[in-house]
């Protein structure tokens, strides 16, 4: 008889079990093997068993040591649920359940320490998005368009726009003449492939990002840009031609800038813009951090760092309010480049958010480009779990305020309005960067949807999430090379590509029935919405 | 569909003319108003051209409520017109009690300024003047300029016309210039401001159709200019575009084409003015217009103008004999009063171009 330890950690108190049928497996190993996080093992049990082996029945019961695939008990190799076993088993014979018991939470903190994790928010998956619809549809006095036929200008600005009296103009006869300089605004597709470095990002992953872009841009017609993440780039895209499709993002850290900034002399080409990462919407006020497990000898080259806990800071040093920020990020970052390349900021949605942008609208030196919402549903590599699930600002509410900020201003469209944090979540990006964009947002950024079309399994229900620990099953956010190889960059690149181009045409069948050729940027008055509260929030028409 | 219209002579017409031009383009339920901006004035105006007029249509109060604001400002009134009224039984109109033509010599501080600082004198006192007998509801200011007359009602645009003895071309009320709008309308909830054309600081606009960007425009030109205001109709965006664009921007006409339709961006990219026409988009883009319409307006300087939305979703025509033009919805109404115009000079906007009827009656087309 054994005797009950109650503390002692059980398969039952993990969030995951391990549902494995004896009947159908044939010991060969291949979930052990792919279970990076050796949550499951092979063992021998004794077991008792009864056999008849002659041609009449001669049942007789016997002890014996029979092979078997068991989940690890204990804290250490904790199941995530993600599937890998299940994936590479050529009997169904073994597979994760999710156990709604656990008490996973509650001894995780083992040794005092905060509870880490990648992945996303996982208690806040309320969309309003999906309350809102497309409620004003053209018919008879206002055709609606078609959407295979008509030309549409799917296009969004990234840079500074100047008040209409600030246009550097002469009349001369009947034309206008331009007189001045005016800064940089580039016209971009209206989504931008997010901020995830290399290095978070497997070389593989980031890789098929930056070969979709390419490829969306060279062969589809669609002007697609790819952030860089923090943490630098391959110095031979920072060379090549392709860097007019890159936004290098500068953090608190500056990872990878000393590199960016030797390759300068050498680049054929501006990069797309600049984006200066101050907080970002997973895990807000918490900086960046690049576990030592996924510092592999090219993230070190890449970022001219020895193998280490890389942590940025939660603040740029020596920025202490937001007129300096602008002042002195933006206007060192813009000279950088000879005022060619556009810079933008990107904070985390915040209730201060209308503040800050006010004060950028101020921007008296024209050198803000952009503002970048990252709301509480947007992922991260690696962050302290009660940053990701108790800290953040829901996007929708923001972009809202602040572009009713710049209506009343008379600025709307001056510093374009970006917004990103779970566009997406459901699956359908197109509809939530068409909603978005009546809302007041020039474009969307999306990150996280990009990973899962490369094949990552992490959920908002706690699947997975386990981007930290250098053991991500997919290949997508380790440097393990073994892993790594698991990810096939063509296969991804083309995920990406073809969820692109379908993004495209559901875009194009939203703007349609609204008989709009450009982005609807503003047209709160095409959208309705079922919930009373959010009319109110959004001021849009609440209809039943 | 409302039909539009606009008239614009060497002679002087009566409103009759344009009466002509626009009830053969009657059509199914389209009778739910009547107005017109009458601009260069004869008859009994034709003395005080250079003098203010206001266009009222008022209760008893409200027309004191406006003498007494008007005096205690120093506008002097130096002349007064109330058309003889029809009241015949029946008449399918919803008049008011009074229709006041008043026209003023400027307070005495004003009468050397310059001629931007009277008008936006002229401009802030209208605007007064209609918060003035908005608060009670008092009635109805509709312009107040020199040599501009606007006239407007709700109902049968045939029985406002005999209301107001327009039929009876007495020669009391002429002008050079008309631009005039037949009201159709399904939305019966209808203010008096809301019809068009409207009027601001000597430019006059009436379209048909609709704006769907009307929310968009809407909150971006509020900031602009303080005379921006009201947006009872989708189509005061249209008017307030172009007073922004050619009197405060002061930018050539053909531009405003640029700002409310502004070019796909593939096709400003090969144009060798891409930088220019890039620029306004991006700059202008609250103003870009949408939906199905066509615009009538008239300038400062008594030119005429036209211009359709991008995608030509609504007719119009430019013809004439050169003693007189007209612009209107459907040809119809120009075969009705100039039968004998050479139809071959006809102009039928294309979707990138404005037409221009100068003040010398010469026709300009400019393309986008
Ligand atoms: S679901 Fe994933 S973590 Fe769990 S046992 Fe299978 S492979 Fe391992
Ligand atoms: S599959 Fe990889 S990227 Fe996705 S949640 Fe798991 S560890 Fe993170």
């Amino acid at each position: 008889m054994e005797t009950v330890r109650t503390q002692d950690v059980s398969v039952n108190d993990l969030p995951w079990k391990i549902d494995w049928r004896d009947e159908r497996c044939t010991m060969c190993g291949s979930c052990v093997a792919a279970c990076t996080f050796t949550a499951i093992e092979a063992a021998m049990e004794r077991r008792s068993v009864t056999i008849s082996t002659g041609h009449q029945p001669e049942p007789a019961q016997r002890h014996s040591a029979v092979p078997v695939i068991r989940q690890r008990s204990g804290t250490a190799h904790i199941c995530v649920g993600c599937g890998m076993c299940e994936k590479v088993c050529p009997n169904k014979a073994i597979r994760p359940v999710r156990n709604e018991d656990n008490r996973v939470n509650l001894l995780t903190r083992a040794g005092g320490v905060a509870i880490k994790r990648g992945g996303r928010n996982n208690i806040m998956a309320d969309r309003v998005l999906d309350k809102v619809i497309v409620g004003r549809i053209s018919q008879m006095t206002d055709p609606s368009l078609d959407s295979e036929r008509h030309t549409f200008d799917v296009l969004a600005p990234f840079g500074r726009v100047l008040l209409p009296g600030e246009l550097p103009f002469t009349v001369n006869g009947d034309n206008l003449e331009l007189t001045a300089k005016t800064p940089p605004v580039h016209w971009i597709y209206p989504l931008i492939f997010s901020d995830m470095s290399v290095g978070a990002l497997s070389t593989r992953a980031w890789e098929a990002i930056a070969l979709a872009t390419a490829y969306l841009n060279e062969k589809c017609n669609i002007p697609v840009r790819m952030s860089s993440g923090e943490g630098g780039m391959p110095v031979k895209l920072l060379k090549s031609e392709y860097l007019k499709y890159m936004i290098i993002q500068i953090a608190s850290g500056h990872f990878g800038w000393n590199r960016i900034i030797k390759a300068m002399p050498h680049m054929v080409t501006d990069p797309a813009g600049i984006l200066i990462k101050i907080g970002q919407g997973a895990k807000p006020g918490d900086g960046g951090l690049l576990p030592a497990a996924k510092v592999a000898e090219h993230i070190q080259a890449i970022r001219g760092v020895p193998k280490a806990d890389l942590l940025s800071p939660p603040n740029h040093q020596g920025l202490y309010s937001i007129e300096e920020s602008v002042q002195k990020m933006h206007m060192s970052l813009n000279a950088a480049f000879k005022f060619r390349v556009p810079v933008a900021i990107k904070c985390a949605a915040s209730a201060t958010s209308v503040s800050v942008y006010n004060n950028l609208l101020r921007d008296p030196y024209y050198i803000c480009g952009g503002f970048f919402i990252d709301g509480l549903q947007g992922g991260t590599g690696a962050a302290n779990e009660v940053s990701l699930d108790h800290t953040g600002h829901p996007v929708v509410s923001k972009v809202r305020e602040c572009y009713l900020a710049a209506v009343k201003q008379g600025r709307q469209g001056q510093i374009p309005l970006w917004a990103g944090g779970g566009i997406g979540m459901t699956g359908n990006a197109a509809a939530d960067a068409f909603k978005l964009i009546c809302l007041g947002a020039n474009g969307v950024f999306i990150g996280k949807i990009l990973i899962q079309l490369l094949g990552c399994v992490g959920n908002e229900r706690g699947r997975c999430n386990a981007c930290n620990t250098g053991l991500c099953p997919t290949g997508i956010c380790t440097q393990d090379p073994r892993l790594v190889k698991r990810l096939d960059i063509d296969k991804g690149a083309q995920a990406i590509v073809d969820y692109m181009v379908a993004f495209d045409q559901e875009l194009k069948k939203l703007m349609a029935p609204i008989g709009n050729s450009s982005l609807p940027v503003g047209r709160s008055d095409a959208l309705v919405t079922t919930d009373k509260a959010v009319a109110d929030k959004l001021a849009i028409q609440y209809a039943c | 569909m409302c039909r539009i219209g606009a008239l614009k002579s060497k002679q002087y017409l009566h409103p009759a003319q344009a009466l002509r031009l626009m009830i053969p383009q009657q059509e199914g339920h389209d009778n739910s108003g009547f107005a017109m901006v009458i601009q260069d004035l004869g008859g009994v105006f034709g003395k005080y051209k250079d003098k203010p007029l206001m266009s009222l249509a008022c209760t008893q109060k409200g027309a004191n409520l406006v003498e007494n604001y008007m005096e205690t400002r120093g506008f002097i009134q130096i002349f007064e017109w109330v058309p003889p009224v029809n009241k015949v039984a029946g008449l399918d109109i919803k008049a008011m009690p009074h229709y006041i033509y008043r026209a003023y010599d400027y307070p005495e501080h004003y009468r050397k300024a310059s001629p931007a600082a009277k008008e936006d004198l002229l401009l802030d006192t209208r605007l007064a003047v209609r918060a003035l007998l908005e608060k009670d509801e008092q009635g109805y200011v509709y312009s107040f300029w020199p040599d501009v007359l606007t006239l407007k009602e709700i109902g049968d645009p045939r029985d406002i016309a005999v209301y107001f003895r327009l039929w009876d071309e007495t020669g009391d009320m002429i002008a050079k210039n008309i631009v005039v709008q037949c009201r159709q309308n399904t939305n019966y909830e209808i203010v008096r401001y809301a019809a068009h054309p409207f009027f601001i600081q000597g430019y006059t606009l009436c379209a048909n159709g609709e704006n769907t960007f009307y929310t968009k425009n809407k909150e971006y030109q509020r900031s602009l200019n303080k005379g921006y205001i009201g947006f009872e109709s989708d189509s005061q965006n249209f008017l307030y575009s172009l007073h922004y664009v050619l009197r405060t921007l002061k930018w050539p006409i053909k531009y405003y084409k640029h700002v409310i339709t502004p070019l796909p961006f593939a096709e400003i990219e090969k144009r060798p003015d891409r930088d220019v026409l890039t620029l306004i988009r991006q700059t202008l883009g609250h103003l870009e217009i949408n939906g199905p319409n066509t615009i009538i307006a008239m300038l400062p300087d008594s030119s005429m103008m036209t211009c359709c939305d991008s995608k030509k979703l609504r007719p119009v025509i430019v013809g004439g004999d050169g003693e007189t033009m007209a612009i209107s919805s459907e040809v119809c109404g120009l075969n009705t009063i100039l039968p004998h115009r050479n139809k071959e000079l006809d102009v039928y906007p294309g979707e990138r171009e404005i037409v221009v009827v100068t003040p010398e009656l010469e026709v300009q087309r400019w393309k986008q």
